[in-house]
This record gives structure tokens, C-alpha cells and sequence, in this order.
């Protein structure tokens, strides 16, 4: 193994930054982390997702998500050519193990990973009556499960049907943008675990993030973009028979 | 009509209701979290405590401050844009201490839930129909080296 | 198979079951309960007043019962009082909370207070023991019944009604809000919800108070006030013309405009929601009654036929609203935001949310009632059957 003394420059101080972060256990944010530097969002790429359920296994076991329930799940659609508008979709397990063969012959198909959309102007933090969920400054929206009551009103109210109530805490649950991770300068445990970069954590206040250059240069949309929720998850490919 | 010498029964229920206003005014105070409204309608300290949840997932950087070997390979191949856990799992717990060592891998299992024909995936992704690319049922790292697995013709293995 | 085509993975489990049904219906039944009764103290609908205080006294008791179904069902009840100390301003359903307060305190308890001041104070000085004790605590310390007084308190009354009656209509206005608020849904979503809400919980107020009328007439075995009950299943059937006509509108509208989610709806309608909707809601808790009381209104009826019709009507109408509530509160969670599928709803029995508690606490506000009865009667003092401890009054009601 013949590493230079370059690359060493390079490697010990990162090295160095990541070893102490995960040694410290369960720090904080890193101390250099600002609320106001950051706004988060997220791309999927459609055109790159294999629909191989990793992204649904890493979330489920880096959050502990309980089983049946989902912070963030794969689609498969099978678009008739004689029906573009009825698209024939499942999502066994949430895709958490992959797909069976798919039967159709013909027709259009693809996966379309869905998780939170961390609304800019989101529906779900307007209904909750005690101010248990919110977006922080930094543009996640997050669940206070010290200070949620379980009334639900936030499930009824996203239209992206994203969250739960999660049964051993109680409490309204779904994706946190993994919170805990992009605050220490990782990315989310589904980006992580994803083998073809169809996910891609997006920070849209760093200037350097590849995500701007991205939007200018490919058509990208949101879901449901009538609801006028200013949603933050965009979609690189995604077709209009998509719910 | 005197008005107010008979509404002394009015005047004991506009007290009781303005003692409950008050009483509800002190409960207040003891009672709301001192970190609400920090930054919104919410328990500030709410945001610090979500940010110190543990992590399952070390992230590539974390594996290749010691596997830069399995790094170089890698990266020259097929796969290196598959980070390590996505294969290998959650892997902290290794990071923090490297004796815990991870599961081995079953690649009958791993590679198929990828690689497998299936219609949905984009068109020019690498499939196989296991059965048939695959009849004698060896382990895929039988040909493929995982870490770079493009067999180049004529390559020796 | 409990799903139909496709749901969202988190869609398959319904997240408001049967309590947030029995709760729209409990304050439903507060909110026309009420409104009947300021029929007589505001609009000086004479013909009416016999069920006055039993309409007062029966919105208290289902008022009282209904936080009930809400604390059961939230994941964190001892957290509850959050919604007070801390209401986010822009939910309906925290802003709702002081509604509720508002109108129980400030409004229901104290024109209830007002309205039998004076039998407190009497019956403070001549019962004896706990009883006494009771009224005694009821009077607040004041045992002021002078002539002056009880007109102060008569002027009150009045103004508490009128502030009572926008009050009301916004205590179960709100309930329609907090559904047809959520964009996300389009089964609830509408401007008319509220309004189709509050003429449904009118009529099954109406209709409350109308067999319990009835209902306690004949348990003292004393003549039912014909001219009474004649105005109240008046307007009741106008009341129910109204509330018809606006569901009407939005059936026909949602068909005519038939936007994205229609063919999903409509399926849904025609085929889980079958029985509830379209049968139970529409046939026999609308339709039926509807017709019935037409009759009424149409032909010369006798007295006996009158009574069997209002007590066949109410009881109708009262299965229908509750009908309805189940149709807009299970039937938006039946199909999938995506339009795509549909899920069934599973009811446990003897669970805390389960069937057998919805129906106690439906049940329960007429044993609230009922001690309520006994504690303030409605009646006039010398219809009350006497009982220990309470000297027969010659009243002057």
C-alpha cells in the first residue's frame, strides 16, 4: 500500500474530524454547525433508482423505525401506454427488501422513493395545536416527541401521507432529515446507503452545493406542487403520472 | 331601577372568573418549557436534543481513514460510487471500537437485490437473471471481486 | 384483504377512529341543543318554552362528556393542558380549546346558573344534609332573590343568549373547520364544511331535545305540550331542509366540477361507504324523516299519529347525523391521498378506542342528565314528584 506524503496531508486532519466525531458517541451538532448557514433540502435522481430498498433499510435501522411503518419507502409504477393517467403502483413492505419481478408487459416503470418533503410552507407544523412540530431555522421539519400529545392532526394534514404515529413513543414520527447526522457534517443514512446516488442530501444556502447547479440544469419538480407547500424534496425525472 | 344593589351574585362570579384567569396566568408561567419561542413556536431545546440522537451509520469517511486500500480498489471500479455501509450495514459500532467486527456478508442474498432483472430499473443498469447467468449457484465473489467487480476479458481473476 | 389497489404504506392504519366520530356528534348535540333553546329566550318563540331549561341542561351534559373521547384518544392525555398554555394560534384545534372553555364557562354554566338561581336559593334553605351542602355551594354565597335581582338576572340571561348563540355557532363551526380546513384531504376539504356541520348538529339537537321532551313527559305521566312539540318538529323540519340542501350542494357540486380525486370518491361512495352513507345517512336518517315531518306540515294530522311521527323522526334523524359524522371522519381516511386504493377500518370492541366505548360515551351524558335533572329540574316545582328531603314548592313557573 503506497499512499503519498500528499494524499496523508490530506487524509490525517479529515480523518482526524471524522475519528473524533464518531469516537465522541452521541455529541452534540458540531460546534461549528450555525442554524443560519443552512437550509436543507433533498434530489432524487428517478432516472437512478434501482428500487433496491437499501435507503429504507439504512433509515429503519439508523432511526429505529418500527416495523409496518415507514420514515421513508420506495414506489413502483407501471404506466400503461393506454392509460397514462392510471398508473398501476405497489410498495411491498415499503419496499424495504426490493421488488418481485414485475408481470406487465410493456408500458412505462420505474421507482420513486417518497419520504418528508420538509415543506418550506408546510401543512402539517400549521395544524399541530401545541407547537410540537415545526421547521428549525436550518429548513428541517422536526417532531418534539417530549412535547407531542398523539392527536394525530399533523398525520391528517400532509399530503404526501409521510408521517406516523409512532406506537411505542406515542407520537407523531416521520422522516428528520436525519437531523442528528447532517448536523455533525454527514449526510443522511439513506443518501449513505444508497449505491447509485439517486439521493442526494442538498444544502440550498451553500453556495457550492452541486444541487444549484443541478437545478439550473435539469427539469426537476415537486409533489403536488397545487398544494403550494414549497416543498424541498425535488425530483430529477420524475413523470406525471406520479401521486 | 337601582342597577347594581341587587347584582352582588353578578359581581362573585365575575371574581371567580377573574381568579381563574390569573391562577391560569401563574400556572402558565411555571409551567410552559423556559425554552419555548426561542426560535418559534416550539421548545428551543427541542432542536439540540433531536441533534444528539446516536448514529447507526459511521459514513464512508469514517472506513476509509483505515481501509484506504479497499478505497483505492474501489475506487477504480464499477463501484466506487457504492459507499461501504451500503453493502456492509451499519458499521458505528465498528468504527468506535474496530474489534467489534461486522456480520460477514452473503452476496447470494446481497448482490441479486440489486442486480436482479427487473423491469423498473433504468434502462443500461447491469442485471442479470440469476438462474441463468448463475446455474450452479456459486457465491457471486466466486468470479466478481465486490469491490471492483467488471470482470475485463482475458483479466485474470 | 384489507387494501384495496395502492395506499401509501402509512396510510394503511386509520388515525382517527370511532371517538373522533362520537365528538363531532357530542357537540353537535350542544351546539343545536343550544340553539333551541335561545329560540325561546332570544327570537321570543313562545310555543317553545316547556323545553327550555331541558335544552340548557342537556347541552351541559353532553358538553360536559365531550373531552372524553378526545383525552381516550390522544397518544399523551397528561399532556393535554399543553393546548392551553401553549396554543399554536394558526390550528383550529388549539384555538378550538378556547372555544370550548368560553362557551362552557362563560356561556352554558352561567346562563344555566342564572336561569335556576332562584330554585337554588330556595332549595338551599329547605333541604338538609349533602343536598343542602350542594346548593349551598351553587349559590356562591349570595341568597339574593329579590324581585330586582331576579330581573338583573333575567336581563343577563338574555345577553349571555345572544352572545350564546354566535358562541355556539362557532363551537361546532369550528369542529367543521378543523375538518374542512386540511387541504391535504378532498373529502373534507371545503369551505362548506362548517356550515353543513353546524345545520347537522342543529338538527340532531333539535331532535335531542325533542325526545327527551317527549321521553320525560311520559316517564311523570304528564300531558305532552302539543303546541310545543308542534313548533319544535317545525323547526326542526325547516332546519333539516337546509342542512339537506347543503349536502346536496356539495354532492352535486363535487360531481359536476369531478376534479382529480371525484372517480376515487366516488368508488369509495359506491362501494365501503355504501351502507352508511347512502343508505343509513341519506334514506333513513334524512330522507325518511324529512318526509315524515312534511307530512306534518302538509296534512291534518291527529295528535296521537303527531307524536308517533316526532318520536320515529328524531330517532331517525338522530342515527342519521350520526351516520354522517362517521361517513366525513372514516370515510376521508378510507382511500388514499393517491387516489389510487383504499384501506377497511378495523374496531377493536372492549378497547380504549374500541366500540364499546364509543357507545358509553354516548350513553353516558343522559346519565349526566339525568342527576342533572334531578339537581335543577326543569319542571315547575309542583310537577316534581316529591321526594325525601325536598318540600314541594308551589312555584309560580
Amino acid at each position: 500500500m503506497n499512499i503519498t506524503r500528499r494524499q496523508m496531508l490530506i487524509l490525517l486532519p479529515a480523518a482526524a474530524v471524522a475519528w473524533d466525531a464518531v469516537i465522541a458517541g452521541t455529541p452534540e451538532a458540531s460546534p461549528n454547525y450555525r442554524l443560519s448557514e443552512h437550509w436543507w433540502g433533498m434530489l432524487v435522481d428517478i432516472s437512478k433508482c434501482i428500487g433496491c430498498g437499501n435507503c429504507v433499510r439504512a433509515c429503519a435501522t439508523e432511526n429505529n423505525v418500527p416495523d409496518g411503518y415507514f420514515r421513508t419507502w420506495v414506489e413502483r409504477y407501471y404506466v400503461p401506454d393506454n392509460d397514462p393517467a392510471n398508473p398501476v403502483v405497489d410498495s411491498p413492505d415499503g419496499g424495504k427488501n426490493g421488488f418481485p419481478p414485475i408481470l406487465e408487459k410493456g408500458g412505462k416503470t420505474f421507482f420513486v422513493p417518497k419520504m418528508c418533503n420538509h415543506c418550506a410552507d408546510s401543512p402539517c407544523t400549521q395544524v399541530c395545536p401545541v407547537g410540537a412540530t415545526f421547521i428549525t431555522p436550518d429548513g428541517v421539519v422536526l417532531v418534539d416527541k417530549k412535547y407531542c400529545v398523539g392527536c394525530r392532526y399533523c398525520i391528517q394534514a400532509c399530503p404526501y401521507g409521510c408521517r406516523f404515529l409512532n406506537p411505542k413513543t406515542q407520537t407523531a414520527e416521520k422522516c428528520t432529515l436525519c437531523y442528528h447526522r447532517i448536523t455533525k457534517g454527514l449526510t443522511t443514512a439513506c443518501c449513505e446507503a444508497c449505491p447509485t446516488g439517486a439521493r442526494q442530501l442538498a444544502d440550498l444556502k451553500n453556495p457550492n452545493d452541486p444541487i444549484h447547479e443541478f437545478l439550473r440544469t435539469h427539469s426537476v419538480q415537486v409533489l403536488k406542487p397545487h398544494m403550494a407547500t414549497r416543498a424541498k424534496l425535488y425530483y430529477n425525472d420524475l413523470d406525471g403520472s406520479v401521486r | 331601577m337601582s342597577r347594581f344593589k341587587d347584582a352582588g351574585h353578578l359581581l362573585r362570579v365575575a371574581l371567580i372568573f377573574a381568579a381563574g384567569i390569573i391562577v391560569f396566568v401563574l400556572v402558565r408561567t411555571v409551567l410552559v418549557p423556559r425554552s419555548f419561542g426561542e426560535y418559534g413556536h416550539y421548545r428551543g431545546n427541542a432542536i439540540a436534543e433531536i441533534a444528539a440522537q446516536p448514529t447507526a451509520f459511521a459514513g464512508h469517511q469514517a472506513c476509509e481513514t483505515c481501509h484506504s486500500d479497499v478505497v483505492d480498489v474501489k475506487n477504480k471500479g464499477k463501484h466506487a460510487g457504492v459507499n461501504c455501509e451500503a453493502c456492509h450495514g451499519a458499521l458505528a459500532t465498528h468504527a468506535d471500537d474496530p474489534s467489534a467486527l461486522p456480520a460477514k456478508l452473503d452476496t447470494a442474498v446481497l448482490c441479486v437485490r440489486c442486480h436482479e432483472v427487473n423491469g423498473a430499473r433504468p434502462k443500461g443498469f447491469p442485471q442479470i437473471v440469476a438462474k441463468e447467468h448463475n446455474s450452479a449457484e456459486l457465491p457471486c465473489e466466486t468470479c466478481h471481486q465486490p469491490h471492483s467487480p467488471l470482470i475485463v476479458p482475458g483479466a485474470k481473476p | 384483504m384489507p387494501v384495496q389497489g395502492y395506499m401509501y404504506p402509512n396510510e394503511v392504519e386509520l388515525a382517527w377512529g370511532i371517538l373522533i366520530v362520537v365528538y363531532p356528534y357530542i357537540t353537535g348535540l350542544v351546539a343545536g341543543a343550544f340553539i333551541l333553546a335561545s329560540l325561546e329566550r332570544v327570537f321570543r318563540v313562545e310555543a317553545v318554552k316547556p323545553t327550555y331549561r331541558l335544552a340548557l341542561l342537556t347541552a351541559l351534559a353532553f358538553l360536559l362528556v365531550a373531552p372524553l373521547p378526545l383525552q381516550l384518544h390522544l397518544g399523551h392525555p397528561e399532556r393535554s393542558f399543553e393546548m392551553y398554555l401553549t396554543p399554536h394560534r394558526t390550528s383550529a384545534m388549539a384555538m378550538f380549546g378556547f372555544v370550548y372553555l368560553w362557551y362552557l364557562m362563560a356561556v352554558l354554566v352561567l346562563e344555566i346558573w342564572l336561569e335556576f338561581r332562584r330554585d337554588i336559593v330556595l332549595r338551599s334553605q329547605r333541604t338538609k344534609g349533602l343536598q343542602r351542602f350542594i346548593y349551598r355551594v351553587l349559590t356562591l354565597g349570595s341568597t339574593n332573590i329579590s324581585e330586582n335581582a331576579l330581573h338583573i338576572d333575567e336581563r343577563a340571561g338574555y345577553v349571555i343568549t345572544v352572545v350564546g348563540i354566535p358562541s355556539a355557532i362557532l363551537l361546532h363551526g369550528y369542529v367543521g373547520f378543523i375538518f374542512g380546513s386540511v387541504k391535504a384531504n378532498p373529502w373534507w376539504s371545503s369551505p362548506m364544511m362548517p356550515v353543513v356541520f353546524l345545520f347537522s348538529a342543529m338538527v340532531s339537537g333539535i331532535s335531542a331535545v325533542l325526545l327527551l321532551y317527549m321521553f320525560s313527559s311520559w316517564y311523570r305521566k304528564k300531558a305532552i305540550d302539543m303546541r310545543c312539540v308542534d313548533t319544535v318538529a317545525r323547526y326542526l323540519f325547516y332546519t333539516f331542509i337546509i342542512d339537506f340542501s347543503l349536502e346536496m350542494l356539495d354532492l352535486v357540486h363535487r360531481i359536476y366540477e369531478a376534479d382529480e380525486s371525484f372517480r376515487s370518491l366516488d368508488f369509495m361512495v359506491h362501494t365501503r361507504l355504501y351502507l352508511s352513507q347512502v343508505v343509513i345517512q341519506i334514506f333513513i336518517g334524512t330522507l325518511a324523516p324529512i318526509g315524515l315531518l312534511a307530512m306534518v306540515q302538509l296534512f291534518k294530522l291527529n295528535e296521537k299519529v303527531r307524536k308517533r311521527i316526532y318520536a320515529v323522526a328524531g330517532g331517525l334523524t338522530l342515527i342519521g347525523i350520526l351516520a354522517m359524522r362517521w361517513n366525513v371522519v372514516i370515510g376521508g381516511q378510507l382511500f388514499s391521498k393517491s387516489f389510487l386504493g383504499y384501506t377497511t377500518y378495523k374496531i377493536g370492541f372492549v378497547a380504549k378506542e374500541g366500540l364499546l366505548t364509543a357507545i358509553f360515551l354516548t350513553l353516558l351524558p343522559l346519565a349526566i342528565l339525568w342527576v342533572l335533572v334531578k339537581l335543577l329540574p326543569p319542571w315547575p316545582d309542583h310537577e316534581t314528584p316529591s321526594q325525601s328531603g325536598i318540600a314541594p314548592v308551589h312555584g309560580d313557573d
